[in-house]
């Protein structure tokens, strides 16, 4: 497993996570969870509420991740996120107050069937985290 | 002349001026350099977001079917402004060469005779155009609350606009903002952010093809409206980053400023000292003179 490839991780505050030496990444694309390895094919896709795993350097790193834009083209991928978090780092309190909003929001009338979508998948994600 | 009490009294009162300016251009100075970072660090998100959408409208299929917010509604009737300016003054012409290059635009459009709605963002831009452009303003937002720049209310802001772009309320939107160059130099911006029009067309990506999941359309439809809040997000940061810079410089005037009238007012204090006493020796002597 030597090949390697470039992962960019951008946040609008700041550049989240960069680094040069990544084997495979998984994200919860907007069709499913898709793994990325080198030579993929260029292509933009959407991000879920899921969990994102990127393996690098014999090891796994999992990050909570709620929305994003997904390009990679030349070996080189790009994640565009408005919010991303690092399993670990993530405590049980903020966890059950994202669950709450997003329930409360979910009650609230007149949203889409894709925001509806969206939020759910938000919880049942959520929900994972704190049965690990 | 003022007598030696009010000179010392306007010393007093200049010195403790300055001292507030000084204060502020300290304070300035601490958060200039915060802003700056996270205006650097936030030029990354915005371009990589622009540089996907032009990969994006390049690859596009079906050019007549694609969204609005990236081709326009066809007609350049209504113009929308977002002009963002600080929540609070002192800060320099900071407020003003917004103010002065919308102005401008504002001309530029009501000679041509389209329509003109402004929002502003930032109670300083609304005190400025309120007296000439009240019937236009159509929204004002202020975020005195929010201690920094932060990504929800740059959504709060784009939400708008799209909803009113949604209801066919305007045509064309542009924003003013201050861009940051380096800590003298800010420089008045103007940019269109609906329809989209590309900066500098990007001719090394035009070979590339993509695959998309889901369909382009669908990408699309959702990508423009973050567009428009990352870009609002980018000028916010670009603008308390200007903001901090200007006023820092500006205060740093008023500081010299001070410090010249201060000594201008101690050699008068001093002279007319030496002038009072000088008379009341003059009495004295041709007093004893007299006896």
């Amino acid at each position: 497993m030597s090949e390697l490839f470039n992962l960019e991780i951008v946040n609008p505050e700041k550049s989240f996570l960069s680094a040069d030496d990544v084997n495979e990444v998984v994200v919860p694309a907007y069709e499913g969870e898709m793994g990325i390895l080198k030579n993929h094919i260029s292509i933009i896709s959407f991000l879920k509420p899921g969990i994102m795993k990127i393996y690098r350097n014999n090891a796994e790193e999992k990050f909570y991740i709620e929305d994003g834009i997904l390009e990679f083209k030349d070996d080189t991928l790009s994640i565009l996120t408005s919010k991303v978090i690092k399993l670990d780092k993530l405590d049980k309190s903020f966890i059950d107050n994202s669950i709450q909003e997003a329930e409360k929001s979910l009650l609230k009338e007149g949203i889409t069937d894709q925001q509806r979508f969206l939020i759910s998948q938000k919880i049942d994600s959520l929900k994972s985290i704190v049965a690990n | 002349m003022p007598s030696l009490d009010d000179l010392k009294k306007r010393i007093v009162s200049v010195k403790s001026t300055q001292k507030i300016t000084k204060a502020m251009k300290m304070v300035a100075a601490a958060k200039l350099k915060r802003a700056q970072d996270s205006a650097e660090k936030g030029r990354p998100y915005s371009e990589k977001m622009n540089k996907i959408i032009l990969n994006l409208s390049e690859n596009i299929s079906d050019k007549e079917n694609a969204p609005k917010l990236l081709t326009g509604t066809g007609s350049e009737k209504v113009h929308l402004c977002i002009i963002l300016t600080s929540d609070r003054g002192l800060c320099g012409g900071f407020n003003s060469n917004i103010i002065k290059k919308a102005k401008s635009f504002f001309e530029k459009i009501t000679k041509e005779g389209k329509t003109l709605k402004i929002i502003t963002v930032g109670s300083k831009g609304y005190d400025q155009l309120k007296r000439l452009y009240k019937d236009k303003i159509i929204e004002k937002i202020s975020f005195k609350e929010s201690k920094n720049t932060n990504y929800f209310d740059a959504e709060k802001v784009g939400n708008m606009i799209i909803e009113l772009f949604l209801k066919n309320e305007f045509d064309v939107c542009t924003i003013f903002y201050n861009k940051f160059k380096n800590v003298i130099t800010q420089i008045p911006q103007e940019q269109q952010i609906i329809p989209l029009k590309s900066s500098e067309p990007d001719n090394s990506s035009s070979d590339s093809n993509y695959e998309f999941e889901p369909e382009e359309d669908e990408i699309l439809s959702n990508l423009l409206p973050k567009n428009i809040s990352t870009q609002i997000f980018k000028a916010m940061l670009e603008n308390s980053a200007s903001e901090q810079g200007s006023r820092m410089s500006a205060m740093d005037n008023a500081t010299r400023n001070a410090g010249e009238m201060v000594d201008k007012l101690t050699i008068e204090y001093n002279r007319s000292r030496q002038a009072a006493i000088t008379k009341e020796l003059i009495e004295i002597i041709s007093g004893a003179e007299s006896l």
